[in-house]
C-alpha cells in the first residue's frame, strides 16, 4: 500500500514538489492536496500580466483541474478547504467544512500573506492587497467605475499594481516612504531613472511619504488618505503592497517551531520529522523567501526526500529580480551596495536611459543592477554564482556579452526584436515563436523544459544563450535556469565537479560505484552521464580503470566517425600533416580496394576516406597499419590534429621548426582521451598560417622562441585564444604543452572544450598552476606522460589484429 | 504465426549493448539489458533511419547514435516530446539461447 501524502496550500512551491515527486517516484504516495482558493494550481507571478489585460487567468494556469484527476491527486480546493488543525498523535489534517484526512508525510506550502500596516482605516472596503487572483478580480472591478487609486509601497510588487491599475484605466498614485523606489534591487540613479520613466507613462508618485489615517464614507467604503504632511489625496481602492510575511498561523497553533518562518533544516524537513515545509512559509537558516527561483530549488530537495531518495541538500543561493512593467527593462542581483573592498564600475546613458552597474570584490562579481540595457543580466548573474575571475575581460565588461567576440550569444542583443519566424536553433530547425509559445502554452520554466518540448539548444548548444534569453523575457524574474550547481545529468542532482571529487576522495572505480554513491535516479545512467563518468574514471585512474565501451557513443566505440547513411569514414594520422609517397599510395590502395566512394582532404591537414562500411573497418584499418599509419581519431573527445606550417624548413620567413615541433607534439599527445576534443597547432612565425590562435593549444615561433597560446576555437563560437607565456626552448614548449593537457584533463567537463573551460575558470588561474609554480607545472606534465602509458595503443590495430571487440563488427546471424 | 529462430547465445551479446541479426527484411537489433533482458527492434530510428544498434543502452532504452533520440526497448516507441514507433519484434530466451520470432 502506497503512503498518504497529504498538501497543505495548493501554491507554486507546493505543487512544484508534488510534480518534481510525480517525476522521480510517481507512485510512491497517494496525495491529497487542501488550498484555499477555489482554482488549480496557477502561476502567481502572472498576475501582474493579467491586471495589465496581457494575459488571461486561463493562460497562467500551470495545472488544471483535470491534471490533478490525471495523476490521481485529490484535490479539495476553496475557502471552506482551509486547514484549520493537525492532530499531530493521530496523523490527521482537518479542513474548516470538518473534512479530514490522514496522513503518513504532511507538506507545508502555505504561502505568505501580505502584510498590512495598521493604519487608522486599514480595514475600510477598498483597502487590498495583491497576492491572489481574488484581489486582481477585485482590482479590475473597481477600475471599471472609479478612478482613484492609491498603491502603498514603491517596491516591485507595488509598481508592478500600480502599472497594471493604470492600463485598466485609473489615475494611480504610488506612495513609498523612502526617496529610492524598489530600493531593495536598486541604487538610487537608476530607482531614479524608473521612477522618471513611469512618470512619464502617468504614474504620480509620492516620496518620502508618511501616512497619518486612511478615512471613508458611513458605509465603510475607502475615499481618501491623509498625510502627516497635511494634504490629503482621493482614493477608491488603495492596494497595499509592503511586503509578505511567512504564514504560520496553523504550524504555530500545531506546536511546529517557528521563528519568524516554519523552521525547516537542509532537507526541508521541520522539527516533526513527519512534517516537511517548501516556499514563503519556511525560514531555512535565517533566511525566508520571496520569489520562485529558490523555491523551485527547495522542491526539488523537498521531493528527493519524500521520495526517500535522501541525498539532496537546500542551499540558500542568489536571487535576480526582473520588474514586469513592458517596456521598463530593469535587472538586478547580488549586493550592489559598495563598501572599502569593493569597486563600482559604472555606465551611464541618461539620453539614451541606460544604466549599468557592476560591484566587484577581490575581482569577483559582487552584484549588478541594470537599466535599460538589461541583456547582459543573466551572464553577470551567472558569472557572479560562478564566482568567475572577470580580471581579465574587466575593460569590456560594461559592453557586455557580445563584445567578447562571443558569436553565438551576439544575437542575444536583438533576440527580443527578431520577427517570431526567426531561426533560433539552426541545428533542429526551431524558430522564435516556437519557443515562445511552448514556454506560454506548456508552462515551461527552465532550459530543460524547453529543450524536451521544442528541442531547440538540445544539439549544439550554439543558442542556449537566445532560448535562455527568449525564456527570461517570458517568465521575468521567474526563470531560474542560471543555478550555480548544473547537474551532470537527469539522473542526479550532483555536479560535474562533485562526480569528480568523489571518484577521488572515494576510491570510486566503476560507473555503479559513482551511481550507488550519489543514488542515481536510473542505476545504468543514461547517455549523457554514463560517457561523462567513463570519461572520469578514465582519467583518474589510469592504467587501473578499464574503459567502458559501452559507455561510449559510436564514434569512439567504433573509432570511425558513423555517416548519415550508417557508413563510417576513416582518418589515418599524419603526423604534423605532414605525409609520404608510401603513405599516400597505401591510402590510394585502401580506398579502390574498398570502394572508398569519397576521398578528401579535410580542415585538418589529412585525408579521409569516408562511406566505409562497419564490416570493412578491421580490414580497411589492417591495411592502412601494414603501411605505418594509426587511427588519426578523428572521431573523439581525444587529441585530434596537430596543424603546423612548413617554418624555417623551407619558409623564406620561418624562425623556428615548426614542422619538427609538430610531430613532436603530436607524438606525445596522441591517443590521450580528453574532456573534449583537442586541437593543436604550431605555426613557424607571427604570420601563423597554421591558425596556432583558434586552436586549444597553440604554438607560434617567433626568433627568440616560443610563444604559447590556449583556449582557442574555430568552432561555432569562434574564440581568439589567450597568450600563456613566451619561453625560450623545445623541451619548455613540450613541457607546457604537456601540463596544459592534463590539466584540462583533470579539471575540465566532460564535454566543454578548452574555451569555455579557460572562460569558467578564468585565465588568470591556468597561468598561476602552470606558469607561476614550476612544480605544479611539472606534476601535470608527468602525470600527463604516466597517463599516456596507457593510452597510446592505436585502437584499430588492437581491434583489427589483436581481436579486441571482434564481435560489434559482424552480425550475430545472418537469416536468409 | 510467428516461427522462432535460434540466433545465438546471450554471451554473444555484451552487456548494455547490441549486435545485428540480418535478414532479407533488413536488419534487427538485438539488445541486451544490463540485467540480462533481451529484447528485438527493426534497426531503423523513426526519425531518420539512424541504426539503433549503435546507440548507447541503459534502463530499457537505447539512445540513437545519429542525433540522440530516446527508444523504448519495450514498445519501440520515442521518448519524450519526440514522436515515433519503431518495429518491434519477439524475442524469448530459453536459458542463455536467444530465439527469435521472425
Ligand atoms: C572531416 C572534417 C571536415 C572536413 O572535411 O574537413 C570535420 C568533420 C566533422 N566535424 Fe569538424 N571536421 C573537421 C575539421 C574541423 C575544424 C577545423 C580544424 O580542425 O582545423 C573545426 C573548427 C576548429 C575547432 O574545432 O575549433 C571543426 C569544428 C567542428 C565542431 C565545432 C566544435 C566546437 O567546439 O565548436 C564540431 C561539433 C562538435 O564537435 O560537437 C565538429 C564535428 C564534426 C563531425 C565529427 C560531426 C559529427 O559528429 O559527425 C564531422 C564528421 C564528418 C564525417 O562524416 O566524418 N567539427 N571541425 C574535418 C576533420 C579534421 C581532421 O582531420 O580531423
Ligand atoms: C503579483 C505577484 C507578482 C509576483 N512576481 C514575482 C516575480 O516576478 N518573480 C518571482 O520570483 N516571484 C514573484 N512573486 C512571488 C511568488 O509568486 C511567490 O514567491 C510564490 O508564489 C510563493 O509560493 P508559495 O507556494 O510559497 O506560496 P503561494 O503561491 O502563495 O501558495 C500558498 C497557497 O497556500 C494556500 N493556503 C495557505 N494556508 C492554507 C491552509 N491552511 N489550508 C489550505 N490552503 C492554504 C494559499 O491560499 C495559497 O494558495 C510574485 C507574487 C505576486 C503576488
Ligand atoms: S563536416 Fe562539420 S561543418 Fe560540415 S556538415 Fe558536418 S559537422 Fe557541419
Ligand atoms: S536518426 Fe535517430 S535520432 Fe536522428
Amino acid at each position: 500500500m502506497a503512503n498518504t501524502l497529504v498538501v497543505i496550500g495548493n501554491g507554486m512551491a507546493g505543487m512544484r514538489t508534488v510534480e518534481e515527486l510525480l517525476k522521480i517516484a510517481p507512485k510512491k504516495y497517494n496525495i491529497t492536496v487542501f488550498g484555499a482558493e477555489p482554482y488549480g494550481n496557477y502561476n502567481r507571478i502572472m498576475l501582474s500580466p493579467v491586471l495589465t489585460g496581457e494575459k488571461t487567468i486561463e493562460q497562467i494556469m500551470i495545472n488544471d483541474r483535470p491534471w490533478y484527476e490525471e495523476n490521481n491527486i485529490i484535490l479539495h480546493a476553496g475557502a471552506n478547504k482551509e486547514v484549520v488543525n493537525i492532530d499531530r498523535r493521530k496523523k490527521t489534517v482537518t479542513a474548516m467544512d470538518g473534512t479530514s484526512v490522514n496522513y503518513d508525510r504532511l507538506l507545508f506550502a502555505t504561502g505568505s500573506n501580505p502584510f498590512i500596516i495598521p493604519f487608522p482605516g486599514h480595514d475600510l472596503h477598498g483597502v487590498i492587497a495583491f497576492r491572489d487572483i481574488a484581489d486582481v478580480d477585485t482590482m479590475i472591478e473597481v477600475a471599471k467605475t472609479k478612478r482613484h487609486a492609491i498603491v502603498i509601497g514603491g517596491g516591485l510588487l507595488g509598481l508592478e499594481a500600480a502599472n497594471g491599475l493604470m492600463k485598466q484605466g485609473m489615475d494611480v498614485t504610488v506612495i513609498h516612504d523612502l526617496q529610492v523606489l524598489m530600493n531593495r534591487q536598486l541604487d538610487p540613479p537608476s530607482a531614479k531613472m524608473l521612477e522618471v520613466s513611469l512618470e512619464e507613462r502617468g504614474l504620480s508618485f509620492k516620496m518620502a511619504a508618511k501616512i497619518k489615517a486612511i478615512l471613508g464614507d458611513e458605509s465603510g467604503n475607502v475615499t481618501s488618505i491623509s498625510f502627516e504632511e497635511g494634504e490629503d489625496l482621493p482614493a477608491d481602492l488603495i492596494v497595499m503592497a509592503v511586503g509578505v510575511r511567512p504564514n504560520i498561523a496553523l504550524a504555530k497553533k500545531v506546536g511546529l517551531q517557528c521563528n519568524r518562518g516554519i523552521f525547516v533544516n537542509d532537507t526541508m524537513q521541520t522539527y516533526d520529522p513527519r512534517i516537511y515545509a517548501v516556499g514563503e512559509c519556511v525560514e531555512h537558516r535565517g533566511d525566508t523567501f520571496g520569489l520562485v527561483a529558490p523555491l523551485f530549488e527547495q522542491a526539488k530537495v523537498c521531493a528527493n526526500h519524500l521520495a526517500e531518495y535522501g541525498i539532496a541538500n537546500y542551499r540558500s543561493s542568489a536571487v535576480a529580480t526582473k520588474l514586469k512593467v513592458t517596456g521598463v527593462n530593469l535587472f538586478s542581483a547580488g549586493d550592489f551596495t559598495s563598501n572599502e573592498n569593493s569597486e563600482d564600475i559604472i555606465f551611464q546613458d541618461p539620453k539614451r536611459g541606460v544604466y549599468k552597474k557592476v560591484v566587484i570584490e577581490d575581482d569577483n562579481i559582487k552584484g549588478a543592477v541594470l537599466y535599460g540595457d538589461t541583456i547582459d543580466g543573466s551572464w553577470y548573474f551567472q558569472m557572479m554564482k560562478d564566482g568567475t575571475n572577470i580580471s581579465e575581460i574587466r575593460d569590456r565588461l560594461l559592453y557586455g556579452q557580445a563584445h567578447l567576440g562571443d558569436s553565438g550569444t551576439q544575437g542575444a542583443n536583438a533576440v527580443s526584436n527578431l520577427p517570431d519566424n526567426a531561426e533560433i536553433c539552426g541545428c533542429n530547425g526551431v524558430c522564435k515563436s516556437d519557443i515562445v509559445n511552448a514556454i506560454a502554452s506548456k508552462s515551461l520554466f527552465t532550459l530543460d523544459d524547453v529543450r524536451d518540448a521544442t528541442k531547440a539548444s538540445a544539439s549544439c548548444g550554439s543558442c542556449t544563450g537566445l532560448v535562455e534569453q527568449l525564456i527570461a523575457d517570458a517568465l521575468g524574474s521567474d526563470f531560474n535556469e542560471t543555478e550555480t550547481r548544473k547537474s551532470i545529468c537527469r539522473c542526479t542532482d550532483y555536479s560535474h565537479d562533485e562526480i569528480r571529487t568523489a571518484i577521488s576522495t572515494n576510491a570510486l572505480m566503476s560507473f555503479q560505484a559513482v551511481s550507488q554513491h550519489f543514488s542515481f535516479s536510473s542505476p545504468d545512467g543514461c547517455h549523457v552521464c554514463r560517457p561523462a563518468i567513463n570519461y572520469y574514471l578514465l582519467a583518474h585512474w589510469p592504467g587501473v580503470y578499464e574503459d567502458d565501451s559501452r559507455s561510449r557513443f559510436i564514434n569512439e566505440r567504433t573509432h570511425a566517425n558513423i555517416q548519415k547513411d550508417n557508413t563510417y569514414s576513416v582518418v589515418p594520422r599524419m603526423w604534423g600533416g605532414l605525409t609520404t609517397p608510401a603513405e599516400l599510395r597505401a591510402i590510394a590502395d585502401a580506398a579502390e580496394k574498398y570502394n572508398v566512394p569519397t576521398v578528401k582532404v579535410t580542415g585538418g591537414q589529412r585525408i579521409d576516406l569516408l562511406g566505409v562500411k562497419k564490416e570493412d573497418l578491421p580490414n580497411i584499418w589492417k591495411d592502412l597499419n601494414d603501411a605505418g599509419m594509426v587511427s588519426g581519431h578523428a572521431y573523439g573527445k581525444s587529441l585530434r590534429t596537430v596543424k603546423t606550417c612548413v617554418g624555417s624548413t623551407h619558409c623564406r620567413f620561418g624562425t623556428q621548426d615548426s614542422m619538427g615541433m609538430g610531430i613532436e607534439i603530436e607524438k606525445m599527445t596522441w591517443g590521450s582521451w580528453t574532456p573534449a576534443k583537442v586541437k593543436i597547432a604550431v605555426s613557424g612565425c607571427p604570420r601563423n598560417c597554421a591558425e596556432a590562435t583558434i586552436k586549444d593549444f597553440g604554438v607560434v615561433a617567433v626568433d627568440s622562441g616560443w610563444e604559447l597560446y590556449v583556449g582557442g576555437n574555430g568552432g561555432m563560437k569562434v574564440r581568439v585564444s589567450d597568450f600563456l607565456t613566451k619561453v625560450s626552448t623545445e623541451a619548455e614548449v613540450i613541457e607546457y604543452a604537456g601540463a596544459f593537457m592534463q590539466m584540462y584533463r583533470e579539471q575540465g567537463h566532460h564535454n566543454e572544450r578548452s574555451a569555455p573551460w579557460i572562460e569558467r575558470v578564468g585565465l588568470n588561474y591556468i597561468k598561476e598552476e602552470l606558469i607561476e609554480n614550476d612544480e605544479k607545472r611539472k606534476g601535470f606534465h608527468s602525470r600527463f606522460l604516466e597517463s599516456q602509458k596507457y593510452a597510446q595503443d592505436d585502437p584499430w590495430a588492437e581491434r583489427a589484429s589483436k581481436g579486441v571487440d571482434v564481435i560489434d563488427f559482424i552480425p550475430l546471424k545472418v537469416i536468409n | 504465426m510467428s516461427n522462432w529462430t535460434e540466433i545465438g547465445n546471450l554471451n554473444d551479446i555484451p552487456r548494455l549493448g547490441s549486435r545485428i541479426v540480418t535478414t532479407k527484411e533488413g536488419d534487427i537489433a538485438i539488445f541486451r539489458t544490463a540485467n540480462d533482458t533481451v529484447f528485438a527492434l527493426h534497426d531503423q530510428c523513426p526519425h531518420k533511419q539512424g541504426a539503433l544498434s549503435q546507440g548507447i543502452v541503459h534502463g530499457s532504452h537505447v539512445t540513437c547514435p545519429l542525433h540522440s533520440w530516446v527508444i523504448s526497448l519495450e514498445d519501440g516507441e520515442a521518448q519524450g516530446h519526440d514522436t515515433g514507433c519503431t518495429k518491434t519484434f519477439n524475442v524469448k530466451l530459453d536459458g542463455e539461447r536467444i530465439f527469435l520470432a521472425v
